[in-house]
């Protein structure tokens, strides 16, 4: 996706971050067809969408409050689950760090997978930009993807429990993913740095409290790191 | 229906939002526009190449929907989706062909 420069930032990122609508659909609708089974009202499954605007936290949380775990448990794991969000808002910050306070703050609350991949995609493609433009970029990135969470959160709440297991909207999420990432092999780093997070993830999967995803993705990131201080090094010596 | 208590699902809630706005601001929010050693930037460009498949990885392998046993509608759909992305670039393209993959096999497969 080569974005013109002719086109306003804004709208390049609603463009960009479109092919997310299939994805928000089936998964904001499981939310609140699995928040509704659980016994939470329509007014709590909202809440928890809007509040918390992060889908794998949501599930990790909602699986461990049907367990009737301790609170702290499903604090801590639902957090460790979005961890990442962390290492996205650190990944932004050479980018929209110089933004005013305000508009940081509601970026923060709007980062969310799809928007972080997609808009930090587009800044290293267009390292010209401005900060006002990359911040007009990632609220177009937003605008497909955010009303949407909210309105098919809402759709799955009130369905409930009438939609069938076949429909296999488990899914959705994984599928989903994958699309996103496979662009993003640009160099032998990037692949590197998923082999390494992927074989690391799979061994840690006994890892309590789901921090193994963390483990994971700290392993991924070294790797990707050291591949690329190789690969520039070799490049240096090479004739 | 099971029965999760009104106030802990509130706690969870807040607690649960404040915490990951946190998360989300602690970078952008504090650090500003102070500039960042270029190791740490080094490790921040894998971010997403690294959390994603890590996340994913464990789903494909062990899908909780058949709780936990390998499946090969869902692997099946997680190579197309994959493989189409690599080969196309194109995520709209890739989402259709996993879910094309997974409910055909899912309907074949019974």
């Amino acid at each position: 996706m080569t974005s013109s420069r002719r086109k306003s930032p804004y709208v390049s990122g609603i463009i960009d971050s479109s092919p997310f609508i299939l994805v928000i659909i089936p998964f904001a609708s499981l939310f609140g067809v699995l928040a509704t089974e659980a016994g939470l009202s329509v007014v709590e499954t909202m809440a928890f969408s809007v509040v918390v605007i992060a889908g794998a936290a949501q599930f990790t949380a909602l699986q461990l409050l049907q367990e009737n775990a301790p609170t702290a448990i499903v604090l801590a794991s639902a957090l460790a689950v979005n961890l990442r969000m962390a290492m996205y808002s650190a990944s932004l910050t050479p980018y929209i760090g110089a933004a005013p306070l305000w508009q940081r703050a509601i970026c923060a609350y709007l980062t969310v997978d799809q928007t972080y991949i997609v808009s930090v995609a587009e800044y290293e493609r267009e390292p010209q930009m401005t900060v006002r433009e990359r911040v007009a970029y990632f609220m177009g990135a937003v605008t497909p993807v955010v009303p949407l969470w909210y309105i098919f959160t809402y759709v799955g709440a009130v369905l409930g429990t009438q939609v069938p297991d076949s429909w296999a909207l488990d899914f959705a999420i994984p599928i989903a993913f994958l699309a996103m990432i496979a662009p993003m092999f640009r160099t032998l780093a990037h692949v590197v740095a998923a082999l390494v997070a992927v074989v690391v993830a799979l061994l840690a999967a006994g890892v309590p409290y789901s921090l193994g995803l963390i483990i994971a993705g700290i392993a991924g990131m070294m790797a990707g790191a050291q591949t690329e201080l190789w690969l520039d090094r070799r490049a240096e010596t090479a004739p | 229906m099971t029965d999760i208590d009104t106030g802990t699902l509130w706690t969870v809630i807040i607690v649960l939002g404040l915490g990951s706005f946190g998360l989300r601001f602690v970078f952008t929010g504090l650090v500003g526009d102070r500039a960042m050693p270029p190791w740490v930037l080094r490790h921040l460009r894998y971010t997403a190449v690294a959390i994603l498949p890590a996340l994913v990885a464990p789903l494909v392998v062990w899908p909780a929907a058949t709780d936990g046993a390998f499946d090969v509608p869902r692997a099946a759909a997680a190579a197309a989706a994959l493989g189409i992305g690599l080969v196309t670039k194109n995520t709209i393209l890739a989402i259709i062909t996993g879910a094309g993959t997974l409910y055909a096999l899912l309907y074949l497969l019974g």
